[in-house]
């Protein structure tokens, strides 16, 4: 549905037939008292012209860093096709798809995306989309408590990304929701099944595995999947939708396949944008999805017998089931997500494998130089995809500021989040990086570095 | 027939028909199914569990809501209609043969709370006034 602005005219009108004079009128019975109320403090609105000279000289302070930062979100390239069709109107402004027959265009986007996302988690039924990868693993907490009926237990590894742990805590600590934390190897970097022995003699609803984990390093999945479900309990599987195209995906984990899969798809074409807006994927086996939050598409055939698709499955939601629904989310991140589907449709799996293959390469090839720097090594044994966490003999803080001034965003100091690794940083490689810079970065360590 | 004379109702629009030995069967009445509309799913208790008349022990699922189902007296589950898992519409075509589960009483004196069909006819057509 376009937008249609009102002219002044067009305003004279219609209040000529309500039968008013101004539009201030039509407000008349809210009382004075809450009316005119003052914006000090706000100043005077600028010129477009003004507002651009501003921006202008804002954004000269952005200072063009060189990014070595993941944890969490991923700089990746974003094709220049992909938010030239996702601006598009159509796709930008389009209106929530709760009528069907309004929204085809959209609908079809949506369980186009859908589709992609099930091939690539292995699993047989996405949902068009949640906030975030965050809130998404926290939907996926309760609906695992849901599910499993008896337990309200959730086991979640420590080498899960700290703000992951701390958001799903905050949604669930007054659902009467215990969150169990499951330390990690000092070695490998990994949850080892070993860890998991603590947990024997109790019920559990759900186990959450990340892959890769925060640490960038691969957790063995197979043994810890077969683990839960040998006790009766769900897996969540928490992964980077771009390495799933070299992994092994969720649906394949141990011998019977995770049961709910989520994510942050902010790779897959969004960009990085400050922090936002991403979007959080979700999918999970056919016999979980009446337990699954947020919207999903289905096709169908209309009256007349033509395809077509609908939002399906809506007594889950909201304004349906209200305080029973699966979830307070009745929306997703449509505009995302439409750039998601057009990213992965441009890539295609072969796209999307040499992306990863790109990625992790890079990781190789930084880690070969940046080992010879005196004082530097890696402090994890695991396997990688293409974060690494690094020991450094000199203080994190001030190295990173020294690299800092050389323009190169060099890396997340772990000492915040892991007391432990206070002589640690974080270091992703994107295929976006090229030689180059990874000599560049390798010099600049080594200068910032005083062994 | 939409109003069997031989079982007994509750306000929430469930059935009951009692056996002789001691144990009911559980459904939704005509009223309820027509006007939910076409059933697409039922989620029926699990068997074993215990209810206190009242509580929620399921729910129904139509196109266009969703319906809790109240359990009529206190019991425990000891059948379920596992038909209903992949034909919910049964209810729609005979919602007094399309039972949803079987429940032991705990509490025999409950059944007096129960409404008959004349009682049940009356509330149905208070609510529709």
């Amino acid at each position: 549905m376009p937008f249609i602005p009102h002219t002044e005219a067009d305003v004279g009108l219609m209040l000529q037939a309500i039968g008013v004079s101004t539009v201030e009128e039509l407000f008349d019975e809210i009382p004075q008292t809450l009316k005119n109320i003052r914006l000090d403090g706000v100043p005077e609105g600028l010129s477009e012209m003004e507002v651009l000279r501003m921006m202008r000289d804002r954004a000269e302070s952005d200072g063009h860093y060189l990014n070595f930062i993941g944890a969490g979100a991923y700089e990746h390239h974003i094709p220049a096709a992909v938010w030239q069709l996702a601006t598009r109107g159509e796709f930008y402004s389009a209106y929530t798809p709760y009528q069907a027959e309004a929204s085809q265009g959209t609908l079809q986007g949506l369980y186009e995306y859908q589709t992609m996302m099930c091939s690539l988690t292995g699993l047989d039924v996405t949902n068009a989309s949640l906030y975030d990868g965050a809130s998404a693993l926290a939907e996926a907490a309760l609906m695992a408590v849901r599910l499993h009926k008896s337990s309200r237990r959730v086991l979640m590894p420590a080498t899960l990304h700290p703000t992951y742990r701390a958001v799903v805590h905050s949604i669930v600590c007054n659902q009467e929701i215990e969150l169990l934390e499951v330390p990690y190897c000092s070695e490998t970097g990994t949850i080892l099944p070993g860890a998991l022995s603590r947990f024997e003699g109790q019920e559990f609803a759900a186990l959450v595995v990340p892959q890769p984990n925060f640490f960038g390093a691969l957790e063995p999945v197979h043994k810890l999947s077969d683990w839960a479900h040998r006790r009766g309990a769900l897996v969540i599987a928490c992964v980077n939708p771009v390495a799933l195209a070299l992994l092994i995906p969720p649906g394949e984990w141990g011998a019977a396949g995770a049961d709910i899969a989520v994510g942050e798809g902010q790779p897959l074409g969004v960009p990085l944008a400050a922090g936002g807006p991403y979007f959080g994927f979700m999918a999970c086996k056919r016999a979980h999805v009446r337990q699954m939050p947020g919207r999903i598409v289905g096709r169908t055939l209309d009256a007349e017998g033509r395809p077509g698709f609908t939002l399906t499955l809506q007594a889950r939601e909201q304004h349906i089931r209200r305080s029973k629904a699966t979830s307070n989310i009745c929306t997703n991140q449509g505009l995302a997500v439409t750039a998601a589907t057009i990213h992965l449709a441009l890539l295609g799996p072969e796209g999307l494998k040499r992306v990863a293959c790109a990625c992790h390469n890079n990781l190789s090839a930084l880690l070969d130089r940046v080992t010879k720097v005196p004082g530097v090594s890696r402090r994890f044994s695991a396997p990688l995809f293409h974060e690494v966490v690094l020991a450094l003999s000199d203080a994190p803080d001030r190295v990173l500021e020294r690299m800092r001034g050389q323009r190169l965003l060099a890396g997340a100091a772990l000492g915040e989040f892991y007391p432990e690794l206070a002589d640690c940083v974080l270091v992703c490689t994107t295929e976006t990086k090229t030689e180059a810079d990874l000599d560049r970065y390798t010099h600049s360590l080594a200068a910032a570095h005083s062994a | 027939m939409h109003l069997p004379a031989d079982l007994q109702y509750t306000d929430t629009h469930e059935w009951v028909r009692r056996h002789g030995d001691g144990t009911v069967t559980v459904g939704i009445t005509w009223h309820a199914q027509e006007r939910l509309g076409d059933l697409v799913y039922v989620e029926n208790p699990q068997a074993g569990k215990s209810f206190k008349k009242g509580q929620e022990c399921g729910v129904v699922e139509s196109v266009k809501a969703a319906a809790d189902i109240y359990a009529p007296i206190s019991g425990d589950v000891i059948a379920v209609n596992a038909e209903l898992a992949s034909n919910p519409e049964k209810i729609n075509q005979d919602a007094y043969a399309a039972w949803m589960f079987k429940l032991r009483p705990s509490d025999p004196g409950e059944f007096e709370q129960l409404l008959d069909s004349v009682a049940y006819e009356k509330l149905i057509a208070a609510e529709s006034a």
